[in-house]
């Protein structure tokens, strides 16, 4: 396979053919804000938070083919202004109460924040949607508050455990992710699923249940090191 | 002035939460009443309503910003019964326990030197300005210092055992989530001796300023009450994280004895007044009259046999002394009280950190879930109870708690009621000195208010006078 060198933020990055700008950047360790795009998963290009300027068009780093010579953008102030208001959009989508969530420490949207700067509560208004939580399975649980729609157990599920439990419901803000039965219970879902895992909900939505808060302060995922910390660090190496 | 009034100071300084108190004179300006009302309510157990239950503990701090680590345990251990943990394993135990000693001596340290030493040092009727820990630093600065150090020893140690000073997560279901390294528990093996030697003085100027001033103390809102709160299984010690009820009257008499907590709907009933959004718990079998009790730092010298730690038990007698009656009834002296709590915490503390099992690996037990349980804990303003039920899919169903503060409302009302006729009654005016008596009176009895009104969040308290037409009359706002 051959490869070919593109720049981001000025630095030189090579790439080989047929590889996203996101997954070139990820091998020379610099890391692109994403929340949709999931390691294992294939890409969906969906929440628009690893958007980068490329030869001056604003496009989806997880989805844009990397291309010899293409001048990208990621970590400009305009850029991490709109990445902002995104996961800002998406705090204020659902019902998201952080100090209470088991989700906090390991969450990506949580970590997002943090290293997008967001200090204060954003100028979108809170729509407090009504939303249900699913306690259904013996194992699992769904709060729905917390969704951000991102769809990773939707493709976690089909195109890995080869199952189908998740599926989307309604439109607009009303859209989020519902189990494909009446609930949790009645599909085949299982907490050994990989949609199930800690790894593929970026946040507190899906549930293992009696694992709550089992991680003390100090040892979650975040607490030490910003999100993209893994990736960032193969640069210094 | 012939006109019926009524007072309303607002808000009440130094008083953890919101309310109000109204007082209610007569045509002749004489006391007709005085009631504590609480003017807000924004439903907590709506909110843990359908929440899964090992969200509990951590949601549950939300109710406070003053003692989350008691509403943290409480929880906690309502919720180890629901998941079938009857034993929690030494560590976990020991952990907890240590978190609560931390929770306990801090907030005990912040209400003496911060909230009540102001009082004592320059007295009642000293101005507004005056009556801060400022002041306090400015005149005694070795006093003041120390209090900023117990305070944060106090912090340091929920912070090591629960995972942050203040809404920390380490209390789950069965157990617990961390253990203490040897590295920390060096750092508090340096400071503890300090701590000990600072706690005997603090308790020394509580008690000399009881006995000094013994006229006051014995006179003001001070009369006799029943008594409840948990002490040790066996022995009666004072335990404060652990054990059964004990309810004694005035004399020291037997109402209940060992009974486990989990029957604790069997002996209490919650009256409900108009007025007010906080209940009034009396003992179901004596009726609402005469059935009111108190809790507290006082109320627990007065029911424990003993207390298993040498030096506060050596306290604990001094007090029980120093007062001719079997039992001490006066409110002032919970400031004694509570210094005795901070030193037997300071001994309770120094013994665990000695304790290797602080440093075992086996943090969390499991069993068979059940539907119902109820924690019970001593907080540092007294009894607490939660009670939860949760569905077999694991959400909560049913939640009902009784705070101390909410234990304690019949005594605060007939605190406040005893202060306003004896300095507010006949007076031609309603000077500060007479409002800060009122206060005074309520702050003794360290009342979290956001806690009682299971409000998620803070609230300020306000005190009213009104004349027999139910006009305001003094209206006394004072920067918190
Ligand atoms: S899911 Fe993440 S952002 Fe949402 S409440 Fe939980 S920790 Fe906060
Ligand atoms: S449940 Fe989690 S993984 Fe699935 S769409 Fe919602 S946020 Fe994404
Ligand atoms: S990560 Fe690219 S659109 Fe979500
Ligand atoms: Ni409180």
């Amino acid at each position: 396979m051959s490869g070919f060198s593109f720049q981001i933020d000025g630095v030189e990055v090579t790439a080989k053919n047929g590889q996203t700008i996101m997954e070139a950047a990820d091998e020379a360790g610099i890391y692109i804000p994403r929340l949709c795009d999931h390691e294992g998963l294939r890409h969906q290009g969906g929440c628009r938070v690893c958007t980068v300027k490329a030869g001056g068009r604003s496009v989806a780093a997880c989805t844009q083919p990397a291309a010899p010579d293409l001048v990208v953008e990621n970590e400009t102030p305009h850029i991490n202004k709109l990445r902002r208001d995104l996961v800002g959009m998406l705090f204020n989508e659902g019902n998201h109460l952080c100090p209470i969530c088991e989700a906090s420490g390991n969450c990506e949207l949580q970590a997002m924040a943090y290293r997008l700067g967001m200090t204060e509560p954003t100028k979108f208004p809170y729509l407090e949607p009504c939303r249900p939580v699913d306690a259904s399975h013996p194992d699992i649980a769904l709060d729905n508050n917390r969704c951000i729609s991102c769809g990773r157990c939707v493709r976690a599920s089909q195109d890995v455990d080869g199952k189908g439990v998740f599926g989307y419901v309604g439109r607009g803000i009303h859209r989020h992710i519902a189990a494909n039965g009446p609930n949790l219970r009645h599909t085949d879902a299982e907490v050994t699923d990989f949609a199930i895992s800690a790894e593929v909900c970026p946040v507190g939505c899906i549930i293992r249940k009696r694992e709550g808060f089992a991680r003390p302060i100090g040892e979650r995922d975040y607490d030490d090191h910003l999100i993209g910390y893994d990736i960032e660090k193969k640069r210094d190496e | 002035m012939a006109e019926p009034r009524l007072i309303e100071i607002s808000p009440v300084t130094r008083v953890e939460g919101h309310g109000k108190v109204t007082i209610h004179l007569d045509k002749d300006g004489m006391v007709d009443e005085a009631r504590l009302h609480i003017v807000e309510f924004r439903g907590f157990e709506r909110f843990i309503h359908g929440r899964l239950l090992w969200e509990v503990p951590v949601i549950v701090q939300r109710l406070c910003g003053i003692c989350p680590v008691s509403h943290h345990l409480a929880a906690a251990k309502a919720m180890d019964v629901i998941c079938g943990v009857d034993q929690l394993p030494p560590t976990a135990e020991k952990m907890r326990r240590l978190m609560h000693y931390g929770q306990v001596m801090q907030s005990h340290v912040l209400h003496f030197f911060h909230l009540a030493a102001p009082d004592l040092l320059f007295g009642f009727d000293a101005p507004a300005e005056r009556r801060n820990i400022f002041e306090v630093l400015r005149e005694k600065p070795e006093l003041g210092r120390r209090a900023i150090m117990m305070r944060k020893f106090g912090q340091d140690i929920i912070e090591a055992t629960a995972g942050k000073k203040i809404h920390g997560t380490a209390a789950i279901p069965g157990g617990i989530n961390r253990n203490l390294p040897i590295e920390t528990r060096d750092g508090f093996l340096k400071t503890v001796a300090e701590m000990q030697d600072w706690s005997l003085d603090a308790l020394a100027l509580a008690r000399d300023y009881t006995l000094e001033h013994a006229e006051l103390v014995g006179g003001f809102a001070s009369f006799p009450s029943k008594y409840m709160s948990l002490v040790r299984e066996g022995d009666g010690a004072l335990d404060l994280y652990h054990g059964n009820l004990r309810m004694i009257d005035a004399e020291g008499g037997t109402i209940f004895d060992q009974l486990p907590y989990d029957r604790y709907h069997e002996v209490l009933v919650e009256d409900v007044r108009s007025w007010s959004y906080m209940k009034f718990p009396f003992i179901k079998e004596i009726g609402p009259d005469t059935g009111w009790y108190r809790v507290g730092p006082l109320a627990r010298m007065n029911t424990v046999s003993l207390i298993d730690t040498p030096l506060a038990n050596a306290a604990r007698e001094e007090l029980m002394a120093a007062h001719g009656t079997v039992k001490v009834h006066a409110v002032l002296a919970n400031h004694w009280a509570r210094m005795i709590e901070v030193l037997h915490c300071v001994e309770k503390i120094t013994e665990l950190l000695h304790d290797p099992d602080l440093q075992g690996t086996d943090l969390k037990a499991t069993g068979d879930r059940r539907e119902e349980g109820i924690g019970v804990i001593e907080a540092p303003r007294g009894n607490l109870i939660h009670h939860y039920k949760v569905d077999e899919n694991d959400q909560v169903t049913y939640c009902n708690l009784i705070v101390s503060t909410t234990h304690n409302n019949e005594g605060m009302n007939r605190a406040v009621k005893d202060v306003a006729v004896k300095h507010i009654s006949g007076q031609p005016e309603i000077t500060e000195g007479m409002l800060n008596h009122v206060e005074v009176a309520i702050r003794a009895y360290d009342p979290c208010l956001s806690c009682a009104t299971h409000a998620l969040g803070q609230m300020p308290l306000e005190v009213e006078l009104l004349d027999a037409a139910g006009q305001t009359l003094d209206k006394r706002a004072r920067a918190t």
